[in-house]
């Protein structure tokens, strides 16, 4: 008897997380394929089928435009990061030269950094050389969460690669920068996937910058655009379209999530990620 | 907000261990001139888009910088912060950033909001955490579906809320109306007693996924043969929970608690987007936004950020030192 209520209150407690987990996703798909009043109607399970909100959001206004921006600032984002950080990663984790401890730790302090404590500084360079408005002042001030991200994991799991694999290529007279392309870079992979993929979602979400940095509708990001769509007046706030919007940018991103599951986790626990 | 923040630093034994004695060959000369040609792009775009940014606040905080007229900021000393204007006669009144009711309003917000929402967030990933390491059938398909609240963008997140929690056609007045929990639906993101717990309820669902995750790789760091000596034993799993997992887990639950501890001090756009232009939930970033590129009080908002700063860099130096003292005592 004990046996049979542990067990059901074990699998209760499973539903319960898989419900918690699952459940105001499900529901934002439900509501973005209602349309009209069954929008105002609370309806657990799916009523109608109408894609009429995922026209709206694509065909009027500058959605696309705006999920364009975030694909070229998150992709050049990671690539960016992702160079500057595989060769700072080899000097880090394979030479050793005075000062690697406190550059570590001036790294992981900037990784702390609240953004708003450059918000104000960052604002007046990128007003100041001309990139207000423009895509490039994203890209530039995504790296202060990316870059020490991407260095420090690199950085630990160069670290942990054995010696043994460059002593031939250095006996050999190979320069440094061959040593990462040609050694390293092909067993790098899984590590580079793994952080660009947590890169890439991160610069997808960033809000603050994109909102402090681009005033201009057509040069927003996804974020910024979701959280300022409305409606014909102030009182009437589009859900159904929102929703849309809303399924439309994070299903790439839970399909992204579910197919790296493994990597994903072993780079969070490896760094400790929140998106 | 999206922000990647990482654990312990590496040792540096596992570092110098891969170094060969030759120090002073022609070989290590060149490599150590290739490490330093290696790092300095990234030293150089760390330096522009962290450190002079953050130079320039705490510059700006001494400075009458206004959003119209940053470049014609003059030095005005600590006044953004405390300043005391004599009316004559004995009479005077305070200004400044410690002196104003509404920043007061937003470091307690802030505080309140961390120490709630991490809370619950620890007891709650904790538990999932211990789901999640239990054997059962279907595993994988709950860690996958874990995952799915942390993937989500903020601003989704908060938008989805929003529509779940509106008042009139809101879903959860509508559950819990069924359930008999409340009699009349109630504004939650408008309501000034629910409208903080509206946003810990929003970063709740987000975050335990983290929490949890975290958690459970320091639960299967735990050898199994532990468990096993204790069933042996006859040990009560209660007492085995308490006397020796949680012992051994201790130091995950740390390092999880303090970044999220870190990350919810800066809040920021779940709170400008859930409840915006609400005193009951402006935390300290909202609060420096609004006067930084609203109010055009730029100065005074960069002496905000400073503050903000300075709060968070002591917790991160204390963290630095927790890990450091984790290290020290994993090596003897």
């Amino acid at each position: 008897m004990v046996a049979i209520a542990k067990r059901t209150g074990f699998y209760a407690l499973v539903a319960f997380i898989l419900v918690f987990s699952v459940f105001p996703f499900y529901y934002a798909i439900l509501t973005s394929l209602e349309s009209g009043t069954a929008l105002f109607d609370v309806n657990y399970l799916p009523t109608e089928f109408s894609l009429a909100n995922y026209r709206d959001v694509l065909t009027n206004g500058v959605f696309p435009l705006n999920i364009l921006n975030s694909v070229i600032v998150a992709v050049t984002v990671v690539v960016i990061s992702l160079f500057l950080a595989v060769t700072a990663a080899y000097a880090l984790s394979r030479i050793s030269f005075r000062g690697r401890g406190l550059l570590l730790l001036t790294i992981l302090a900037v990784s702390m950094f609240p953004q708003i404590a450059v918000l104000a500084g960052l604002f007046e360079m990128i007003r100041s050389v001309g990139l207000y408005n423009s895509l490039f002042s994203l890209i530039f001030a995504y790296m202060i969460f990316t870059l020490p991200f991407t260095v420090w994991v690199l950085t630990t799991f160069m670290r942990d690669l054995p010696v043994e694999i460059e002593e031939a290529a250095i006996v050999d007279g190979a320069s440094p920068f061959v040593i990462v392309t040609k050694i390293f870079l092909p067993l790098m992979w899984p590590a580079m996937v793994t952080t660009g993929l947590l890169a890439f979602i991160a610069a997808w979400n960033e809000f603050l910058f994109a909102l402090t940095f681009v005033s201009n509708n057509d040069t927003r990001t996804v974020p910024v655009a979701i959280a300022l769509l409305s409606g014909a007046s102030e009182q009437e706030i589009p859900w159904g379209t929102i929703m849309a919007a809303s399924v439309i940018v994070t299903v790439p991103l839970i399909v992204l999530v579910l197919v790296f599951q493994r990597k994903i986790v072993s780079g969070l626990t490896a760094g400790g990620v929140k998106g | 907000m999206s922000n990647l923040s990482m654990g312990a630093p590496p040792t540096e034994k596992a570092i110098e261990a891969q170094e060969r004695p030759a120090t002073r060959s022609n070989l290590s000369r060149e490599r150590l001139r290739s490490a330093w040609l290696f790092l300095t792009p990234m030293i150089l775009v760390l330096a522009l888009v962290a450190g002079w940014p953050l130079i320039q606040t705490i510059y700006y905080s001494f400075t009458d910088a206004s959003l119209t007229d940053i470049d014609g900021a003059e030095w005005i000393g600590i006044r953004n912060y405390w300043e005391y204007v004599d009316y004559g006669d004995g009479e005077g009144e305070y200004f400044g950033l410690f002196f104003d009711d509404q920043w007061w309003n937003a470091v307690w917000n802030t505080v309140y909001y961390t120490v709630i929402s991490v809370s619950i967030e620890t007891v709650l990933g904790l538990v999932f955490a211990l789901v999640l390491n239990a054997e059962f059938r279907g595993r994988s398909i709950v860690r996958a579906a874990v995952l799915i609240p942390w993937a989500i963008p903020t601003i989704v997140s908060a938008k989805m809320w929003a529509w779940m929690m509106n008042d009139q056609f809101g879903i959860l007045n509508d559950m819990l109306m069924t359930v008999g929990l409340i009699s009349s639906p109630v504004a939650w993101t408008a309501n000034p007693e629910t409208a903080m717990w509206a946003v810990i309820m929003v970063d709740v669902w987000k975050t335990t996924p983290f929490m949890a995750l975290l958690i459970l790789a320091g639960l299967q760091m735990v050898p199994g043969d532990v468990y096993e000596a204790a069933k042996i034993d006859g040990i009560h799993p209660v007492k085995v929970f308490w006397k020796v997992t949680l012992p051994l887990i201790r130091p995950a639950i740390l390092v999880a608690v303090i970044f999220r501890a870190l990350d919810a001090l800066r809040i920021f756009d779940l709170i400008y987007v859930l409840t915006p232009n609400n005193t009951d939930t402006k935390t300290m970033s909202v609060f420096a936004q609004e006067n930084l590129f609203q109010f055009d009080k730029f100065a005074y908002g960069s002496a905000a950020s400073t503050f903000l700063f300075l709060v968070i860099a002591m917790i991160t130096l204390l963290y630095i030192k927790i890990a450091r003292l984790d290290l020290g005592g994993r090596g003897r």
